[in-house]
């Protein structure tokens, strides 16, 4: 592993002010450091979040649940507050990677990061949710632009993230059986006003299926996209499953997360 | 360069690393503690799993600095008085090891489940388990080592 210069910050401020185009927040490190590892990136600085204590926390009103940055995964899967909620949620982070996992691995390095079979982005896009910055709030929409890639400009900090309280919601994942990233994950929620259904590891980076949240909305029953063929050209081929073996998942799993609603 | 304090086993250590050092480094290398093993580059296999402040976390994937001031328990530290742990002695009867090189991680992971988990049904050890790679047991005598020791503890 290359040498870097380790900083622990103490205020957003100044974490920020320490980053560059040669840095990388740490947080979980769960990312950070495999990669440093295996000289997939380098790095000159490498600045700690976690001493900053405001990232830290769980949130819950009425309507939404507000994460801290730096909130590990296994505090999120088992908070009573997000359990009674927004249970999806909870089984979400509960179900990442192994314990150890998520003992360390946050949701802010997890959105950040934008892996494209990474969890937590399905369930922003499902959940209407909100990216809180230190400089402005951007829309979950907007947020994730491509594999690997978030609208983060250099030295912005993820410090918060607002998902609205769904009426209903369910995720159900295919995980790969060696690291547990979603081959294939769907994150269906049915909101207020309409139903999302949110998918990552089919598509270099998470979307929203369009035809199976229109027929959702205006049926909510697993009937209502039963055998529906999803078009596969645009989805990933690897050696853990072919573009149309991973069509033929998400319509079977937007399925199973609708009967588990 | 940074100093770091931590308290190892119970014992005091205070010593300059690197920026860079692992957990995993560090805890070998420097303190000469080889009982936590290194199997993997991906953090994916669970060899080198100790516990910081009472949680098992992977030593290869955190830096010395980043747990300034912690409390690491490693393999080493669990035998009290010459006295093996209740988990080393259930892995030892149920023959829950072969050539024995996941199983510092091992024994280390499932404590830390029977700490937040008293009775622990099988489906929910193989389920807390998921991060421990053993290429010799086949799991099934782990699980019952698990299981033992759930009595024991
Ligand atoms: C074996 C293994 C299995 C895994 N399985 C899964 C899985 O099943 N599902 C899943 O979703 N994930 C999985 N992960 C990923 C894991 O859950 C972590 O969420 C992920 O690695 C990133 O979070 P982190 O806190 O570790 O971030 P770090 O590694 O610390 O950081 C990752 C990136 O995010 C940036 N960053 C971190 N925090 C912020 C912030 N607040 N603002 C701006 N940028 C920031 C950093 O600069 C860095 O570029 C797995 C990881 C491993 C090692
Ligand atoms: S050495 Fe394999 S997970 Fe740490
Ligand atoms: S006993 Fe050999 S790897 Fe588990």
């Amino acid at each position: 592993m290359k040498t870097f210069n380790y900083h622990v910050p103490k205020a957003v401020k100044e974490a920020s002010k320490l980053a560059s185009t040669s840095s990388a927040f740490l947080a979980g490190g769960m990312t950070t450091i495999p990669s440093l590892k295996l000289g997939l990136a380098t790095y000159k600085d490498i600045i700690d979040i976690k001493s900053i204590k405001k990232l830290s926390g769980i949130k819950v009103s009425g309507k939404s649940v507000t994460i801290g940055a730096t909130t590990k995964h296994a505090e999120v899967a088992a908070s009573k507050e997000v359990q009674k909620a927004i249970p999806a949620l909870a089984k979400l982070a509960g179900n990442i990677g192994d314990a150890q996992v998520r003992n360390r691995g946050t949701i802010g390095g997890s959105i950040s990061n934008n892996d494209p079979s990474a969890c937590y982005p399905s369930a922003c896009m499902a959940l209407n949710a909100t990216i809180h910055t230190n400089s402005r709030k951007i829309s979950a929409s907007k947020f994730f632009t491509g594999m690997f890639e978030t609208a983060l400009k250099k030295g912005e900090l993820v410090e918060a993230v607002e998902f609205e309280v769904p009426e209903k919601a369910d995720y159900q994942k295919h995980p790969n059986p060696a690291s547990r990233y979603a081959i294939i994950g769907v994150f269906v929620a049915k909101n207020k006003k309409e139903v999302n259904v949110a998918v990552t590891g089919a598509k270099s980076s998470v979307y929203i299926d369009k035809d199976l949240s229109k027929k959702l909305t205006s049926s909510f029953s697993s009937s209502s996209i039963e055998g529906i063929k999803l078009d596969h050209s645009e989805m990933n081929s690897d050696m853990h499953a072919s573009s149309e073996y991973r069509a033929n998942l998400v319509s079977l799993y937007a399925k199973k997360a609708v009967e588990a609603c | 360069m940074t100093k770091i304090t931590l308290e190892v086993n119970g014992k005091k250590v205070s010593k300059d690393v690197a920026d860079h050092t692992l957990l995993s480094v560090f805890l070998r290398d420097n303190l000469n503690l080889t009982g936590t093993h290194v199997g993997c580059d991906t953090s994916q296999c669970g060899a080198c799993v100790v516990h910081v402040n009472g949680k098992s976390i992977k030593s290869c994937s955190t830096l010395a600095a980043d747990i300034d001031g912690s409390k690491v328990t490693t393999i080493e530290g669990l035998a009290k008085d010459g006295k093996l742990h209740p988990m080393q002695e259930a892995f030892k009867k149920t023959h829950g090891l072969q050539c024995g090189f996941c199983t510092p991680g091992m024994v280390m992971s499932a404590v830390d489940l029977l700490q937040t988990k008293k009775n622990p049904s099988e489906q929910e050890i193989r389920e807390w388990l998921e991060g421990n790679i053993c290429r010799c047991t086949g799991y099934q005598n782990i699980v019952a080592a698990v299981k033992e020791a759930s009595t024991k503890m």
